[in-house]
């Protein structure tokens, strides 16, 4: 136990003083990973990394489930059917907005870790309840906008075009809504709980989650609001 | 790899200092990171997200190359959210991290081109639909 506490002092400041913006490098003291890390031969990984890593492979096989919703609505981008193409869904005030919104709620997503990690309660919540507002506002905006399209009689049952759309982008709403309950319980959590080792290890977890969401997010915004306003 | 002096179990809270790094996480040292790395990756987002509206709603570059501005723009973006939110870096404490990543980016690719690919190809090699009606007994 003594290693974890004594790099406060000279190897740490050394290791700052070597790469003050860790680029991409582990410690430089003596005791650093290089030897073996990432090669499964330093041991067994303490438990927050463990989960981390687990939550980071459920995030991908995530993404790989939004890929096959990529997918159809790449193939089913032309099957119109005679109805409403992408020019028409396309509304792109409202994706800007919606695009800056999810951006903030990320950047105070991490700030709420930085806090976090400074152990700061009060912080830390103040920023997962902007995060959490934000969200709401992003999907707000998005269930504004499906409303007004299905006033305009576009709707999922229109083409398969529609469909892969309404498919793809409610997706990601729903992903989003989710992860604003998963927020609630986790601000209820850290004010009942505190930040008990298992606590700081669901914050990584939903951290990791809103970002891969906003991520996500990146490629809707691109594909289907900016490149299917050019046609 | 023996001669490793220390209790994994003592770290179950804890960062260990000399193991690998899960995404998202920063050994003890680079808390106060966490903000500027924030700051950053909000920073170029934005200059990558204005870039991509303004490009798709202008003409400042030649027409047919818009939509391969707007992927390198976002292929861009999703780039600064894994280093300054996601914090995915190139270190040998990360290498679990890139290789699943890797691993992910491989099967999204093999859904997405591979979809494409064979309905196109379906597509061009089907009977036109007048012909495929008249066929009907």
């Amino acid at each position: 136990m003594s290693h974890a506490d004594l790099p406060a002092t000279v190897e740490t400041l050394r290791r700052l003083r070597e790469d003050p913006h860790r680029l991409g490098h582990g410690a430089h003291d003596r005791s650093a990973p290089a030897q073996g890390v990432g090669h499964g031969v330093t041991g067994p990984a303490s438990k927050r990394i463990i989960v981390g890593y687990g939550f980071w492979l459920f995030l991908l096989s995530d993404i790989v489930l939004f890929s096959c919703f990529f997918a159809t609505f790449a193939v089913q981008r032309h099957a119109t059917a005679g109805g409403p193409g992408p020019h028409d869904v396309v509304e792109l005030p409202r994706v800007a907005l919606e695009t800056g919104v999810l951006l903030l709620s990320s950047y105070t997503c991490g700030l709420s870790f930085a806090a976090t990690n400074a152990k700061s309660v009060l912080w830390t919540q103040v920023f997962l309840l902007i995060t959490g507002l934000l969200g709401l506002a992003f999907v707000g905006l998005e269930l504004q906008e499906f409303v007004s399209l299905a006033a305009r009689g576009i709707t999922p049952q229109r083409s398969g075009f529609l469909t892969a759309f309404f498919g793809l982008v409610g997706c990601h709403g729903l992903h989003v809504t989710l992860a604003g309950l998963w927020l609630l319980t986790m601000m209820a959590q850290v004010q009942v709980k505190g930040f008990r080792p298992e606590i700081i290890h669901r914050l990584i977890c939903f951290n990791l989650f809103w970002h891969a969401l906003d991520i996500v997010w990146i490629g809707i915004f691109t594909i289907v609001y900016l490149m299917g306003g050019l046609a | 790899m023996s001669g490793l002096e220390f209790d994994p179990d003592a770290y179950t809270g804890e960062l260990d200092q000399r193991g690998d790094l899960a995404p998202g996480d920063e050994p003890r040292e680079s808390a106060g990171h966490w903000v500027r790395n924030s700051n950053l990756g909000l920073g170029f987002s934005m200059v990558l997200t204005i870039a991509a509206f303004v490009l798709a709603q202008t003409h400042l570059i030649y027409g047919p190359a818009i939509p391969v501005a707007l992927i390198v723009l976002a292929i861009a973006q999703m780039g600064v959210h894994l280093v300054f939110f996601l914090h995915v870096t190139t270190g040998p404490d990360n290498t679990n991290n890139v290789l699943a990543l890797a691993f992910g980016i491989l099967v999204v690719f093999l859904i997405v081109a591979g979809s494409v690919w064979i309905m196109n190809s379906l597509q061009h090699n089907m009977m036109p639909m007048d012909q495929l009606i008249q066929l009907q007994p």
